[in-house]
């Protein structure tokens, strides 16, 4: 339960924050998040990376359908992703990678 | 707490954001690039994306109603030019901005402040010719008078009106790529992207290249191998015009002749970038007499490099005393090729030489004085600091005499002067002028008159105007501030010591070569001679001859003219350089010895109808059996030549072997034996052999694929751009697509009392490459079709075109 709540707080302060701040700002949002509802490191881990993992790539994929993939696959090319979908994995997980280190760090800040 | 494993956790993340916000440690900062809300995600537009909004200035004066059709063409429908040319500016930010800061940093030579040391020699190439120097003469022209003020200032508030909006998500895909920010526009920048064309249209030169020829070769080869008149030449202006006495009677020096013979030391071995030669265009305009209509058409399209986004954007703009539609220049106000409720206009390049070489003598190389007409004259310097990305600021100094700055110098040779010597250039586009008035007026213009008065401001580059209205009248003016020359002047670098050999006077408005409704019932011109030989002044060299003909002889030969067939002829692929050159060379091809593949290809090329078809395969032998002609035929006589040198035109050779079946050339000087046509042409062809059999296996004989035209984005970057387009035409057909180059702007109207207009361009309207307009109208001009150019009216508001509506208030 705390393990999907905690997805979920990671996954919409994340969506509020980046709507003013820098994308990194995710990773103060899942550190705060996590140093205030427990889980042992492994769990607080796993809520950071699946929140950015799930919020980055449902956002990526619905931005780049509505598009038709027209820019995804241009970018993928110049970046050397191969398509659009490397494209959506490789944004998916470079947003959960931060959230989950951040969330990492958040877990050890209550004292066990 | 546990303290060691939050430092290193924290740590590992910090490392991780870092690392994907920079480019520290990887190539791209991909933390940054990918983020959904941010990054290049907010650059993929929705195909079912809105363009209607509401916006709010409190800059304008008035409302404005923006009404965009389904191929995203803007109709602005303002109260007045200011509110109108604020719009303007804000659409064409909106949709375009970073070309249009690209392009004007390219052209102040500050390229390298975006893309690095890569650029510093365009820059410093730039700075030298004086290009920041000359959009700051023609800054205070444009700025001294009322109109075109009015419109650069509002303009410029459009434009910074929409940076102003601009968020991180919001950037252009490029900014965000590259990693940079766009800075603020100006009138400035305006002027530079005008200085921008006038290079691209009016700097080209080969002085260098010229004076090298005319040191190696012989007076004899020298004048056969560069002649100054060509004979088949089916001038702008027809053979046969009367030509009044020249106003201007001009002193030739008494040493220019001789001066530049036998003076070795000025090549060096590597080729500076030149603007392409090719860029030339195509414009006609029958009279009534010829159409079906009865009312006349006018067709244009200008030969430019191809990108994207495209250098055109295609706007409507309408107050209470102006209704202009066409394509206009994002970086400028106005519409620059188009029509009105009155008349048409289109142009093609005039291509005369207006930059000019002087060589300097300086006292010392403190650069401080230099000798002129028999005494020191104080030189004046420019301090040109160049910022270079992720790189210390370059300062150079650029000296300036009554010519020029200063291009070439020991520091600086731009790969075709001397390194021990100095070259002043003259050039037109430094001298005073305001060519944004032309398209001011001629936006405004309602009969001849207006189109005279509008063009007399266009001075650098020169352009062919053509012109026709609903009152019946065509007429075309080769027009621009022409400085008069004697024959020969500035074909060949010049002694800067000597003020007889400076311009002498500009050649009055009045003697430029024009027509108006001329008999014949048409006009055209294709970048060829303005005039014949008669014309007392001198037109230099160099200019291409074959669109012009056959343009002219299809124009002679077709009455009742509809715009379809007006599409048919601006598509045309005919070669008529092949039709001119053929049938000579294939009497000279000796099919013995031959081996089956290649008599396979031979039948190709003798088969072949002299059109660039896409799919057709005799072109291709063609073009590669030409120019492996043209090297046999001049290879051993440029064996020894210096690497600056200006190899003869096609023309030249072409002309030779027609007018003289045993042309001097054709001998090959490092074999004993006289090889004859029959000899050269035979061995030329085998030369060919394996570039085609090679193009063969790869399935690359089809024209379209040997030529593979493409339309680069400005980066180069091939993801964005379009490659392997299959196109037909070529260097001499009336559609002169090249692999790189070609009809940027197809543009018919037929002014009828409601003006029909066609136009296309290979490119789109919205310059995002995440947008499905960013490049949907290139498979339309591939296939030579047009789409219809809808002049709205007030009152159309609700019609089924405007799919989306943005309105402006304050």
């Amino acid at each position: 339960m705390k393990f999907i709540v905690s997805v979920l707080v990671i996954a919409l302060l994340s969506l509020a924050v980046g709507l003013f701040f820098p994308w990194w700002t995710i990773a103060i949002v899942a550190f705060i998040v996590t140093s205030l509802i427990p889980q042992n490191p492994l769990r607080s881990f796993l809520s950071g990376f699946t929140a950015l993992f799930l919020l980055w790539g449902a956002l990526a994929w619905l931005i780049s359908s509505n598009n038709e993939h027209l820019m995804a696959s241009k970018v993928a090319l110049i970046l050397k992703m191969g398509n659009s979908t490397i494209l959506i994995l490789a944004t998916a997980i470079i947003g959960a990678l931060v959230a989950g280190f951040a969330a990492l760090a958040g877990s050890f800040v209550r004292k066990k | 707490m546990r303290i060691l494993p939050l430092i290193i956790s924290s740590i590992v993340t910090t490392g991780l954001v870092v690392a994907l916000n920079t480019k520290l440690l990887l190539p791209a900062p991909l933390g940054k690039l990918l983020s959904p809300q941010q990054g290049v995600w907010q650059n993929a537009e929705s195909s079912e994306a809105s363009f209607s909004e509401d916006f709010k200035f409190p800059q304008l004066t008035g409302k404005v109603q923006v009404y965009l059709d389904d191929r995203l063409v803007p109709h602005v429908f303002a109260e007045t030019d200011r509110d109108l040319y604020f719009v303007q500016g804000f659409l064409h930010a909106k949709f375009r901005l970073w070309q249009m800061e690209l392009q004007t940093h390219a052209a102040a030579g500050r390229a390298s402040e975006i893309v690095g040391k890569i650029a510093l020699k365009h820059d410093r190439e730039f700075r030298r010719l004086g290009m920041v120097y000359a959009a700051e003469s023609s800054l205070k022209e444009m700025e001294k008078d009322p109109q075109t003020k009015l419109a650069c200032d509002a303009y410029t508030e459009g434009v910074n009106s929409y940076i102003s909006s601009l968020t991180e998500s919001s950037l252009p895909l490029e900014y965000k790529l590259i990693g940079y920010k766009p800075e603020k526009w100006s009138n400035l920048k305006s002027a530079l992207f005008l200085k921008n064309m006038s290079e691209n249209l009016a700097g080209h030169d080969n002085d260098f290249e010229m004076t090298n020829a005319k040191n190696y070769f012989s007076k004899e080869d020298f004048s056969k191998l560069y002649p100054s008149y060509q004979d088949s030449l089916d001038p702008i202006i027809p053979k046969g015009t009367i030509y009044g006495k020249p106003s201007i009677e001009l002193k030739v020096p008494t040493d220019a002749d001789s001066i530049y013979l036998n003076k070795t030391d000025i090549a060096v071995t590597t080729q500076e970038e030149k603007p392409d030669r090719n860029n030339g265009s195509n414009n006609w305009a029958v009279s009534g007499a010829k159409t079906k209509s009865g009312s006349p058409i006018l067709c244009n399209d200008p030969h430019l490099g191809l990108n994207l986004p495209s250098l055109w954007y295609e706007m409507q703009l309408h107050t209470p005393q102006l209704n202009v539609y066409g394509a206009t220049f994002p970086g400028a106000p106005s519409v620059i090729i188009g029509f009105n409720d009155s008349c048409a206009w289109g142009v093609t390049n005039g291509g005369r030489d207006v930059r000019d070489y002087y060589e300097i003598k300086f006292k010392d190389k403190t650069k401080r004085e230099y000798w002129y007409d028999s005494a020191w004259k104080k030189t004046e310097f420019r301090y040109e600091t160049i910022i270079i990305k992720d790189s210390a600021t370059y300062m150079d100094t650029v000296a300036y005499t009554v010519f020029g700055p200063v291009m070439y110098d020991p520091s600086f040779s731009g790969g075709r002067a001397s390194n021990s010597r100095y070259f002043s250039v003259r050039w037109k586009a430094h001298d005073k002028s305001n060519e944004l008035k032309t398209f001011m007026q001629l936006n405004r213009a309602h009969n001849y008159e207006d189109y005279l008065s509008a063009i007399s401001n266009m001075k650098t580059p020169g352009q062919n105007f053509v012109f026709a209205n609903k009152a019946g009248d065509i007429a075309l003016r080769t027009q621009g501030e022409w400085p008069a020359k004697w024959k020969g002047q500035g074909d060949f670098i010049m002694p800067g010591t000597d003020g007889t050999y400076q311009w002498q006077a500009m050649i009055p408005f009045e003697e430029t070569p024009f027509q108006y409704n001329p008999t014949r019932n048409f006009v055209s011109s294709a970048n060829q001679d303005p005039a014949d030989s008669s014309y007392p002044y001198y037109l230099g060299r160099g200019y291409p001859l074959y669109r012009g003909i056959i343009i002219n002889r299809r124009l002679q030969n077709i009455n009742g003219i509809t715009p379809k067939d007006m599409m048919a002829l601006q598509t045309d692929n005919y070669n008529v350089f092949a039709e001119m050159a053929m049938p000579l060379l294939l009497n000279n091809i000796s099919e013995s010895g031959l081996a089956a593949n290649e008599k396979k290809l031979l039948r190709f090329l003798k088969a072949w109808d002299y059109n660039n078809a896409p799919y057709s395969r005799g072109a291709t032998v063609f073009d590669v059996f030409w120019t492996n002609f043209g090297k046999l035929v001049y290879d051993d006589e440029f064996k020894n030549a210096p690497a600056v040198i200006l190899r003869p035109y096609e023309s030249t050779l072409l002309q030779g072997i027609l007018s003289d079946p045993t042309y001097k050339f054709l001998d090959n000087i490092s074999t004993p034996e006289i090889e004859t046509l029959a000899d050269i042409a035979t061995i030329a062809f085998k030369n060919s052999i394996e570039e085609l059999e090679k193009a063969e296996m790869e399935g690359r004989l089809e024209w379209s694929k040997f030529k593979d035209t493409r339309v680069n984005h400005l980066t180069k970057l091939e993801p964005l751009s379009r490659l392997h387009l299959s196109n037909g035409g070529g260097t001499h057909s009336i559609n002169a697509t090249k692999s790189n180059h070609g009809p940027s702007w197809r543009m018919i109207v037929s002014l009828t009392s409601k003006t029909e207009a066609y136009g296309v361009y290979p490119g789109g309207q919205n310059g995002n490459p995440g947008s499905r307009f960013y490049d949907n109208f290139i498979d339309h001009w591939v296939a030579g079709s047009y789409y219809p150019l809808w002049m709205m009216a007030a009152g159309e508001e609700s019609s089924n075109r405007v799919q989306w509506k943005m309105s402006f208030t304050n």
